[in-house]
């Protein structure tokens, strides 16, 4: 009986899993492509640092802030005009993306900056010594410095979009979490509730030991 | 050749002022070793990082070689800098490159074609004796090799200056050796003027040529290493240079003595004259060295010796004109009982 109800699952999870997957991979690809050089530059325009701007870095800073103060699924449902603009639809897990990466950049953005902020200034400053480039000093020292902690905040980020990746639902964008949602909590159907929860656990443990076998694998230290 | 004119370097926060670098104005001729000393707080690092500009100087100028670095723009600030290397006392090396990639780093940023940068590279590491230390990491360097490699980093676009900010505080006194020697070889067989922060006095007697002792911001003395030691004028500087030339002797000692206790110091060629034989056959007195030694600064000789005198008073007072008079450094420690 268990059994049957598991099997007649399968596609519909497959699909979910697939689901969450793809809304995962293009948030997440967007978090990095756009959160990381947003992070580098509210790193080196602070105070003291060899691309000092407090316009610019104040500017960043706000928008960054505002962004991550608003709750997801309010950003979810106001960013419907703009995802209807990239996307050309409203509902689906290509238009779910949208927002989730609206919500990642400034995210990982941060996390990137904070890692950032962990290299010693010293290091730092005897590449401006050797006068190097911002550049060369960006690309050979901050990032190489900062790599097992951007690393980790990619796992970070993958977790936080695999767990936001639920609220998609509210615009149809599917996924594991949303299946979990219409089934299991309102249909009261705990085998597919159960079955869900299992996968998403496995899911982020998955994702939390390869990210931290990665961030070990790039620490050269 | 280092030209500072009326530096000023002022830190202001919101609540306060702190002054760092309070109108210094000095000189540093080509290929002379030149040391900065002073106690925590008196601004030696701040001088030091203006002369890169690492710190932009409040006001004044810091000419090197002709060049007002004050006055450059960012690019010509950078090309300036590839000859003015620098090294640190927590050598600031990136951890997660090798020793080869952090010296070629500022072969890169000197933009030297790959080929260059290998050769230069392992000339430079076979330079500071770590050629097989080639891909090793930071982490996996003692102190003393750590170091090294800042040096080759800071030689490798080769500089007309190198500036160094307590360089060997943080080594123990051998590897401050080895690494003290290197600077020197550094200076004589290249020519490159050093600039060097330290608060041990030893190591300015055994490498710097001149210099400049701070307080407060202020350089309130400077000279040649050897004018310095043997007439300091300062009271700063002379509590500094005690430090080196520890010469007390005992309580215990001094009050046995019955004698007149004089210590005499001999500069220069002097050390090498009989005087102390010459005052003992021409005065009817005797002379007993309680404390002695010479010591090497610059390669030229400062002997210090605590003799006790005893006979006949007045021949003491005339034995101690004629010592006074030959080498202009007597001091009565404690007249006869
Ligand atoms: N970034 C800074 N911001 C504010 N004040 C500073 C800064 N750097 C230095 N100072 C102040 O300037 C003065 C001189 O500092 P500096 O670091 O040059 O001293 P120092 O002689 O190198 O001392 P130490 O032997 O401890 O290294 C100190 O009073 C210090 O507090
Ligand atoms: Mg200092």
């Amino acid at each position: 009986m268990l059994l049957n109800s598991l099997m007649n699952l399968v596609p519909e999870l497959n699909k979910a899993f697939l689901e969450t997957l793809y809304m995962v991979a293009i948030s997440l690809s967007v978090a990095i492509i756009a959160g990381l050089p947003l992070g580098i530059l509210l790193f080196v325009t602070d105070r003291g640092l060899f691309l000092e701007n407090t316009t610019v870095k104040s500017v960043l800073g706000f928008i960054v802030n505002m962004i991550r103060s608003i709750p997801f699924v309010i950003l979810l449902v106001g960013l419907l005009p703009l995802t209807k603009l990239i996307t050309g639809t409203t509902i689906g897990p290509t238009a779910a993306s949208v927002s989730l990466s609206v919500a990642a950049i400034p995210f990982f953005a941060r996390i990137v900056e904070t890692s950032l902020r962990e290299i010693d200034k010293g290091v730092i400053e005897a590449a401006v010594a050797v006068g190097a480039t911002p550049w060369m000093i960006i690309k050979d020292v901050l990032l190489p410095e900062a790599r097992p902690g951007i690393m980790h905040g990619i796992t970070i980020t993958t977790i936080s979009l695999v767990s936001y990746s639920a609220m998609a639902g509210i615009v149809g964008g599917g996924g594991i979490g949303d299946l979990a949602i219409r089934f299991g909590y309102y249909r009261y159907d705990n085998t597919v509730m159960i079955t869900t929860i299992v996968i998403l656990i496995c899911l982020v443990q998955i994702i939390q030991f390869a990210g931290d076998r990665i961030a070990r694998l790039v620490d050269k230290r | 050749m280092i030209e500072v004119k009326n530096l000023v370097k002022v830190y202001s926060s919101k609540k306060n002022k702190v002054i760092g670098v309070d109108n210094v104005s000095l000189t540093i001729k080509n290929g002379e070793i030149f040391g900065i000393v002073g106690y925590s707080g008196a601004g030696k690092s701040t001088l030091l990082r203006c002369l890169n500009l690492l710190e932009r100087p409040t006001s004044g100028q810091v000419i090197i070689d002709g060049v007002d670095l004050t006055t450059l723009n960012d690019k010509e600030l950078r090309q300036a800098r590839l000859k003015i290397g620098m090294i640190f006392q927590h050598f600031h090396l990136v951890s997660s490159k090798t020793v080869f990639e952090n010296v070629a780093f500022a072969l890169k940023a000197a933009k030297k074609s790959k080929d260059e940068i290998e050769k230069r590279v392992n000339e430079l590491l076979e330079m500071v004796g770590l050629a097989d230390k080639r891909d090793a990491y930071p982490s996996q360097l003692s102190g003393g090799q750590k170091q090294r490699v800042g040096i080759a980093r800071a030689l490798a676009n080769e500089p007309t200056v190198l500036l160094c900010d307590e360089a060997t505080s943080a080594l123990d006194p051998s590897t401050t050796k080895s690494i003290l020697a290197l600077l020197k070889k550094i200076n004589r067989e290249l020519g490159i003027t050093i600039v060097l922060i330290t608060h041990e006095m030893e190591v300015v007697k055994d490498i710097c040529d001149r210099i400049a002792v701070m307080q407060d911001g202020k350089v309130i003395e400077l000279g040649t290493v050897y004018d310095i030691f043997t007439n300091p004028k300062e009271e700063l500087t002379k509590s500094f240079i005690n430090s080196v030339l520890q010469f007390e002797l005992p309580d215990h000692l001094l009050k046995k003595r019955t004698g007149t206790i004089v210590k005499i110091q001999f500069k220069g060629e002097i050390a090498e004259e009989t005087v102390v034989s010459d005052m003992l056959q021409t005065f009817n007195v005797k002379g007993n060295i309680l404390h002695g030694k010479i010591e090497y600064i610059q390669d030229m000789p400062l002997g210090i010796f605590i003799m006790e005198l005893t006979g006949d008073p007045d021949e003491i007072e005339r034995a101690i004109d004629y010592i006074s008079l030959r080498t202009n450094g007597l001091e009565v420690i404690a007249s006869a009982a």
